[in-house]
């Protein structure tokens, strides 16, 4: 109960953060040459005055860039994002339908991450400096200098062009009418590649992470101790080591929350997802800057969220924290 | 001269050492090896590496030579990581110096700013600002510093709020010296060196998200950059994939030696941290 309301109160402290960043955000976009209008008639192979002037009371750009930004604030209470001209319909709906796509890659790709991280890290530091130490080092520098969308595109060329193993974009086969477990299974394939592409770079980051808070913990006074009971080296490590060792990894989750949302932006492009990033891709290329605004604010929300979640895991891992408040 | 000393020791420093400074040559060298302007047609286009002899990495879709690109991408990937490194470890020392010498206030209001930054994805925030400010590589350059110093501030803070109540920051108070002389004369030198370890960092991620940016085609069309060719290369990705991969290696073995020259620095500046390993 007390980690909750820990937790709560930084998620409260994160509010006034997040109308900072709307703010910037829409002062910034007013400084972009041409506005919603602009797109939408060129779109429609232009117009007269009158259209466009129409057209901007319609949209609500005919009054001051305070009196836009107070309207936008007092929508966005109600969720209402605003409309995006582009796709037709409110920026709300056009988000939603690609969320879901995004939260599973970001899902998959941390789950990846942290497993094999925290494997490859726990096994270097109980062999450190010996041959699988250097061997997974040496992975953890490469892995982290791998561009990400360099990787997709050769995992495309390997797995999909010539062992033709795995499917090389989309989501999902549209061909077929899949239900229940078949289509899990179907999607599955086509996630693949997706997370060990966006994962990697996590990977590395965590693996390098993990070997040195276990090198850490293991030279403590309670390690030592644990070994004069007589404790297996095995049972050193998974019952007294590795929660100690872990808390720098969580930490970590919460930092790059920001940092893997962006790398998707990249990643579902090789793909062709059609998740949030893509869609902020989309978005730029086609000047729909309020679809852009409005991505940008649910990925500060999907952060924020994210963050509190790891708050409350890193309590659960730690009593001190609970105890302290 | 401890710490040169100690440089030299670690090989992994020598090789990333080593790596930086061929990409380096490549980068400067590159009017005098391939002086041609590398964006112009050169022969006929896809044509394999080894295949030609005039074009030891072959030809790219528009029959541009693509050892030429890469040699000019080096200058440009270099350019583009150290300058855009130099503004955010400028803009984070300022912000992380204010706010960890003077507290209160002050700090809340700018750790409030750098929490915003962070709390926005940085290829978000960069893909606003291209999609604001356009993408030459004047404004890409500044927009990757403008979204890359949160981390650096972060760091220069912590550092200033150790060292504040240290006695000889105290001793150079009471001789009644200015605060400006105090941050930047006695206080900054003794935070640098942490913060000099981490610009290797944030060069490192500056160089991805240029590539990054290129390879989505919205960065400039108009200078060779690997990530450009990277993203030239997806439409032929099936047959010649050669044109993809190739830029790839670039930027991975530049990347690893700013990494390694990193680590290496921080194995020298903590000599603590290097007995541990």
């Amino acid at each position: 109960m007390r980690v909750l309301r820990l937790a709560l109160r930084r998620l409260a402290a994160s509010l006034p953060t997040l109308v900072l960043i709307l703010v910037g955000l829409f002062l910034l976009l007013q400084l972009a040459p041409g506005d919603t209008v602009d797109a939408l008639m060129a779109q429609m192979g232009g117009g007269d005055q009158a259209l466009a002037e129409e057209l901007r009371r319609f949209y609500g750009l005919d009054v001051g860039i305070a009196a836009q930004l107070g309207r936008y604030l007092m929508r966005l209470v109600t969720l209402d994002l605003g409309f995006s001209s582009i796709y037709g319909k409110p920026v709300a709906t056009v988000i939603l339908e690609r969320l879901p796509a995004t939260l599973l890659l970001m899902v998959s790709a941390l789950s990846f991450a942290f497993f094999f991280g925290l494997v490859l890290g726990v096994v270097a530091a109980r062999r450190v400096n010996k041959w699988p130490d250097t061997l997974i080092s040496t992975l953890g520098l490469v892995f982290y200098a791998t561009p990400s969308f360099w990787f997709g595109l050769m995992a495309i060329v390997l797995f999909s062009v010539y062992l033709q193993w795995l499917p090389a974009g989309g989501f999902g086969d549209i061909t077929q009418n899949l239900t229940g477990i078949a289509a899990v299974l179907d999607i599955a394939r086509y996630l693949v590649l997706p997370t060990l592409t966006l994962g990697l770079i996590f990977l590395a980051i965590y693996l390098r992470i993990m070997r040195a808070s276990m090198l850490e913990v293991l030279s403590l006074d309670f390690v030592r101790t644990a070994r004069a009971k007589g404790l297996s080296e095995t049972r050193v490590v998974a019952r007294h080591v590795l929660r100690n060792a872990m808390l720098p990894m969580v930490t970590l989750i919460g930092l790059q929350a920001g940092t893997m949302l962006g790398g998707s932006v990249v990643v579902e492009s090789v793909f062709a997802l059609p998740g949030l990033g893509r869609l902020a891709y989309e978005s730029v290329v086609q000047r729909d800057l309020n679809t852009l605004l409005g991505i940008a604010f649910i990925s500060a929300v999907l952060v924020i969220c994210i963050n509190f979640l790891v708050d409350i895991l890193y309590a659960r891992l730690d009593p001190r924290i609970s105890a302290e408040s | 001269m401890r710490a040169l000393k100690a440089y030299c020791r670690s090989p992994a420093a020598l090789i990333g050492t080593a790596i930086l400074m061929a990409v380096v040559v490549m980068g400067v060298g590159a009017t005098f090896f391939y002086p041609n302007d590398p964006l112009g047609l050169a022969g006929r286009p896809l044509q394999w590496p080894g295949a030609n002899p005039r074009f030891p990495l072959g030809t790219d879709p528009s029959g541009r030579d693509i050892a030429a690109q890469l040699f000019h991408g080096a200058r440009v990937s270099l350019l583009i990581g150290f300058v855009a490194t130099s503004i955010a470890v400028m803009i984070g020392i300022a912000i992380g110096a204010l706010s960890g010498f003077y507290g209160g206030v002050t700090d809340t209001a700018l750790m409030r700013v750098t929490e915003a930054f962070q709390t926005l994805p940085n290829f978000l925030l960069l893909l606003v600002l291209v999609a604001v400010f356009g993408s030459t590589i004047e404004t890409v350059t500044i927009a990757i510093g403008l979204v890359s110093w949160p981390p650096v501030a972060r760091l220069t803070r912590a550092e200033f709020l150790t060292l504040r109540t240290r006695d000889f920051v105290q001793a150079c108070r009471v001789q009644g010296l200015s605060d400006l002389h105090l941050i930047v004369r006695e206080v900054l030198p003794n935070a640098l060196p942490p913060v000099i370890v981490y610009a290797s960092v944030v060069m490192a991620v500056a160089i991805l998200l240029e590539s990054a940016l290129a390879f989505l085609q919205l960065s400039d069309p108009n200078v060779p950059s690997w990530g450009n060719l990277i993203g030239l290369g997806r439409n032929v990705l099936r047959t010649e994939w050669y044109v993809s991969a190739i830029p790839g290696v670039a930027i991975l073995l530049t990347i690893l030696g700013v990494s390694l020259v990193g680590q290496g620095l921080n194995d020298a500046l903590n000599p603590r941290l290097a007995a541990s390993r």
